[in-house]
Parts: C-alpha cells; sequence; structure tokens
C-alpha cells in the first residue's frame, strides 16, 4: 500500500530486523581493520559520517545545500591549529572544531534558510565559495599548503593514537556517536516536527509552528556533525587542506548521498563506501575518476532513483506487503 | 455565550495581486462565542479574505485586530500562537503520517514536545488519550493507524478539523470544511462545530446555505472581492443583491 513515489520518508521497518542488521554491521566494522587497510578504513568513516550527517537536512528537512564543504573543511582546519599550534588534547581540538562547524552553521542557515529550493542551494554555494577563498586568503590556513604535519597525540592523554589500530577504533566510536545522534534526532519530538513541516509546511505553520527556527535547527544539527566528520579526518590523515572546503567537496557529498539514498538512515554510508573504495581503486590506474564517477551518478539517477539502500528497502517492502 | 463584543475585526482589508483587486475595502467584525459565516459565488475572494486574517497574506492596506491587539504585522505562525487558527480549502494534512501523528503534531507545540531533538518519539504516548478523543469526535476513531494518504476526502477534512482542534484555539477559520463530505458526515461535523463553538468563536466559508442557515449565527456576503450583505441569515437571503450575485445576474 506504500506510496511509489516516497523515497523521502523512511517507513518504519521491523525493529528486531533493524537490531540485527545493525549488529552484523558494528561487529564488521569492528573487524574490518583486520581485513581492510585501516587508514583506507578511517577514509570511509568520516566521509559516511559526512554524508549522513549531508542527508539529514536533505533526506528529513527537504533542503539541499550545495557548501557542506564549509563545515566538513572548516572543522579541519579548526582542529587542526588547536591540535597543532595551541597543543590541544586530540578529543578537545575535535570537539572544537564541530562547534566552530557549528558556528559556521548558525551563520549560513541564518542567512539561507528562508530561501526555497535552487535558490537555498544557490545561497549555500555562494556562502560556501566565500568561506572557501578566506581560508585560501588567511593566515592561519596556510594557503595552498594548509596545515600539515598535525600530530594524533595522546587521546585523553593516555590512548596513544599513533598506532592504527587505537586510531581506528576512536574513528569508529566518533562514527558510531554521529550517526546515533542523526539516529535519535530523526526519531525524536524533534524529527516528528520535522517530517510535518517537509510534508506541508503551510499547515505546520497554521499550527503556530515557527518553521524557520525547525530548519535553522536542523542546519546546526547537520552542520556540527559535518564538522564532527571533517575535524576526525583531521587527526587521522594529520593535515587539514582546501581541498576539504571546497565545492567538488560539497558535490563529493551529495553525490555519495544520492548513491545510497536519501532519506534512508544507512543509505549515505553505503554511499560514501562505494565513492571512496572507487576512488581508492582506481587512483592507481590511468581511468580519470570523475568521469567513471559521473557515469556511476547518471546511472544511478536515471535507474535507481531511491539509491541503493533505498531500492533495496523499496524491494524488501514489495517483498513483505 | 453569545455576545456583541468582536472577538476579531477587520477594518478597509484590501488585497492586490498586481494590478487585480482580489479583496477591496473589507470591513468584518465577528463577535465573540458565535459561528459566522462567509459566503459568496467562486472567486469572491473569500480564501483571500482567510489568508489575510491568519497573515498568509499581507494586506496592501487595512488592518485586523484579535482580542483587542494588533496583529497586523504578524507572522502567520504568531497568529496561530495567539489563538486564530485556521484550516484550509485544498485539505491540508501531513499526508504520509498517520492519523493519530496527524493530531499529535498539533499537540506537542502546547505541550512542549516539539523541540526535544535528544528524546526519543515514545515520550508523545503522553498524548495519545488526548489525540485518540479528537479523532474520535470527528468519526476517525477506526482509521488513527492509517497514514492520512489513504483516508478518502471527506475524512481528510475531518481529520483537519481534528487536528485544529487540539490546539484548542480561541477562534477557528474553517474553510470549506464539508466540502466533499457525504449527508452523514455534513450532520456529524455540524454537529460538532456546534459543540466547539459553545465556547469558542467560529468564522467559516460554507457553499452549501442549509448547513450556514442551520449554524450560524450572522452572514457576511462577499462579492467580487466586496462586502455585498452582512446580517442574520433571513435577513442576508431576503437581499435582492445578494440573490442576484448568487444568480450570476450581475447588473453594472
Ligand atoms: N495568489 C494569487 N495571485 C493572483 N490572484 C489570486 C491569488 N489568490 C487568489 N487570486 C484571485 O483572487 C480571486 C479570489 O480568489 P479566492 O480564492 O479568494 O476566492 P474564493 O471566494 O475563495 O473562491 P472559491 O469559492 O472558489 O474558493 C480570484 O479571482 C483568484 O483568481
Ligand atoms: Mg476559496
Amino acid at each position: 500500500m506504500a506510496v511509489g513515489t516516497q523515497y523521502l520518508a523512511e517507513q518504519p521497518r521491523p525493529r528486531a530486523l533493524s537490531v540485527v542488521f545493525g549488529a552484523v554491521a558494528i561487529a564488521a566494522l569492528v573487524a574490518a581493520p583486520f581485513a581492510v587497510y585501516p587508514v583506507l578504513m578511517m577514509n570511509v568513516l568520516c566521509f559516511a559520517l559526512f554524508a549522513c550527517a549531508f542527508n539529514l537536512l536533505i533526506g528529513y528537512v527537504g533542503l539541499l545545500s550545495f557548501g557542506h564543504a564549509t563545515f566538513f573543511g572548516g572543522a579541519a582546519y579548526f582542529t587542526a591549529h588547536a591540535v597543532k599550534v595551541w597543543g590541544w588534547e586530540p578529543l578537545a581540538g575535535i570537539l572544537l572544531g564541530a562547534a566552530g562547524a557549528a558556528a559556521l552553521g548558525l551563520i549560513v542557515g541564518f542567512l539561507a534558510i528562508r530561501r526555497q529550493g535552487i535558490y537555498f542551494a544557490m545561497i549555500t554555494l555562494a556562502l560556501g565559495q566565500m568561506f572557501a577563498f578566506i581560508c585560501l586568503q588567511a593566515p592561519f590556513t596556510h594557503g595552498e599548503d594548509g596545515i600539515q604535519g598535525v600530530p594524533r597525540g595522546h587521546l585523553l592523554g593516555l590512548i596513544d593514537l599513533n598506532q592504527p589500530l587505537a586510531m581506528y577504533y576512536f574513528t569508529l566510536a566518533v562514527f558510531l556517536f554521529g550517526f546515533f545522534a542523526i539516529w535519535r534526532i530523526v526519531h525524536s519530538p524533534f524529527g516528528n516536527i520535522l517530517q510535518a513541516i517537509r510534508e506541508n509546511e503551510r499547515r505546520a505553520i497554521s499550527l503556530g509552528y515557527r518553521v524557520d527556527r525547525y530548519k535553522l535547527g536542523a542546519f546546526v544539527m547537520s552542520a556540527a556533525l559535518a564538522g564532527l566528520a571533517g575535524a576526525t579526518k583531521a587527526i587521522v590523515f594529520q593535515f587539514a587542506t582546501l581541498t576539504d572546503v571546497q565545492w567538488q567537496m560539497s558535490g563529493e557529498v551529495i553525490l555519495m548521498t544520492l548513491l545510497g539514498g536519501i532519506g534512508t538512515l544507512i543509505g549515505p554510508a553505503v554511499g560514501a563506501g562505494l565513492v571512496i573504495a572507487l576512488q581508492n581503486y582506481l587512483a592507481a590506474s590511468d581511468f580519470p575518476v570523475t568521469v567513471l564517477i559521473g557515469i556511476i551518478f547518471v546511472v544511478c539517477v536515471l535507474v535507481f532513483r531511491r539509491g541503493i539502500v533505498g531500492e533495496i528497502m523499496a524491494l524488501m517492502k514489495r517483498k513483505t506487503g | 455565550m453569545v455576545s456583541t463584543q468582536p472577538i476579531l475585526s477587520a477594518t478597509g482589508l484590501t488585497m492586490e495581486f498586481r494590478g487585480f483587486v482580489a479583496v477591496n475595502n473589507v470591513t468584518i467584525a465577528v463577535n465573540e462565542g458565535t459561528v459566522h459565516a462567509l459566503i459568496g459565488p467562486n472567486g469572491a475572494g473569500k480564501t483571500t479574505v482567510f489568508n489575510l486574517l491568519t497573515k498568509f497574506l499581507t494586506p496592501t492596506r487595512g488592518q485586523i485586530t484579535f482580542r483587542g491587539s494588533d496583529i497586523t504585522p504578524l507572522k502567520p505562525a504568531e497568529v496561530a500562537r495567539l489563538g486564530l487558527v485556521r484550516s484550509f480549502q485544498i485539505s491540508a494534512v501531513f499526508p504520509h503520517l498517520t492519523v493519530l501523528d496527524n493530531v499529535r503534531i498539533a499537540l506537542q507545540r502546547p505541550s512542549n514536545l516539539a523541540t526535544q531533538f535528544w528524546r526519543s518519539s515514545s515520550a508523545l504516548s503522553v498524548l495519545d488519550e488526548r489525540a485518540m478523543a479528537l479523532i474520535d469526535a470527528v468519526g476517525l476513531a477506526n482509521y488513527a493507524h492509517l497514514p492520512a494518504v489513504e483516508l478518502s476526502y471527506g475524512r481528510k477534512r475531518a481529520l483537519e478539523i481534528a487536528t485544529t482542534l487540539a490546539l484548542d484555539p480561541a477562534m477557528l477559520l474553517l474553510d470549506e470544511p464539508m466540502a466533499g463530505m457525504g449527508h452523514e458526515d455534513i450532520g456529524r461535523i455540524s454537529d460538532l462545530i456546534r459543540r466547539i463553538a459553545r465556547d469558542r468563536t467560529v468564522l467559516m466559508v460554507e457553499h452549501n446555505l442549509n448547513v450556514v442557515a442551520d449554524l450560524c449565527d450572522r452572514v457576511t456576503v462577499l462579492a467580487r472581492g466586496e462586502i455585498l450583505a452582512d446580517g442574520s441569515y433571513e435577513t442576508v437571503s431576503a437581499d435582492p443583491r445578494v440573490r442576484e450575485a448568487y444568480m450570476g445576474t450581475e447588473h453594472d
């Protein structure tokens, strides 16, 4: 009986199935560094969290931000600076990065939230470009070089993050924290209001909801979590550069999310894993990665309109009636 | 509780859409505790007046007063928070939420359960009893767990009324609440509106003149954006200009 075009809102699935699936996924992630190169997995986890954070906005509020690199890359700079120049402990540095991203989100969101559809995307893109320009010019970001040689340090002064496994499990913990935060937000009283606003904004207003504030709240949460991802990446890779704040990065996270499935909780993480794996696999070959990713994107938009996870879930729903 | 004190009044309301005057110099006063009808032929400007009164549109000219304070500069959400709540002509529900969730959305705000992003939505079950009572009152008890999109048109309208009532507003503006309903449903909703009006004020747009005659204490007739007549149903329906407007034989 489900409506065919409803790919935005996730349908409630049988609880037990989700729990089993979640347990298997977590077990696989815990075992992953013994099968896959840990740095590759950490890269996947950072981008997976970034994509999930982005999806909180497009999938559950219906806002397409074309400037999310600002929060991802901005947080990386904040964290890298705090850890390298001020000598902060890594977790404190990461929290500062996420807080900085939230503050940037408040500014960008405040300026963009009143606009609808494509205008919203345009303003976030324009502000993102401005931020990228600031990062190129500001002294503390070191222009084209970026901030290099960020020490990983000791987590809480105790755990040496230079150990690859320690770094990996810390990154996994950050990812799981971010992922469950998003899950909680989506299935909270606040999440219900977001869904109502997405389904019928005028009706929500007529019930007295100040919808701009709800959207801004979600925007800031999305920015903070994107920042959490970028900050963690800065510690993992020990640098923060312009790559992470540029518009191509904003485009990449849109691609990951679309590929995996907008409005599904795990879709964006799957999409991120696929894109990173492809980039990694093709890095050694002569084949231009961007072209291939472009082709995949087109195929995805034409064939899997709900994204990979979205299509699988729709299939399962049809089977179970 | 019929009083002669206006709870809502508008003076000189005018709305121009790029030169087209949809509402022209409308002055209307709705007395507290009454059921007031706004009627008129298609395109008369009734929905536009509703949009102006609830600030979904900003009037080109004119002033609106609700419970003694000037609401002309307010945003629509603020107007709703003051207790002036509207429904829509094109039924407005949250289609992929269940009937129960639709009503709970309205209850969440006055219950301060709308901004908690850190709590489980199972916390909303405290609202279930009140929500079910409202759903029952509009005859939808059997459909509580159905997504709103699967309801028939008439039932969607009933759900909209339940959702509006959930806010316990001092005044309701209902835009054709019974459009698309069968005979039985019209009877039920009429009874409901009569009950609502015991301690509330209702302004409604309604095409069914039997319902208007039966339910409303006062009638304002709008035609081509202007007020044509205002008074009891008997007075208004005897007015030759009203008859002409309804027959479509306007003179100019
Ligand atoms: N946003 C708008 N822009 C331009 N014209 C508009 C707009 N809204 C309404 N109108 C025009 O204003 C006039 C009044 O429309 P309105 O919807 O208020 O009429 P109504 O009395 O509610 O009619 P009905 O009985 O069909 O619901 C119509 O001619 C309509 O085309
Ligand atoms: Mg109308």
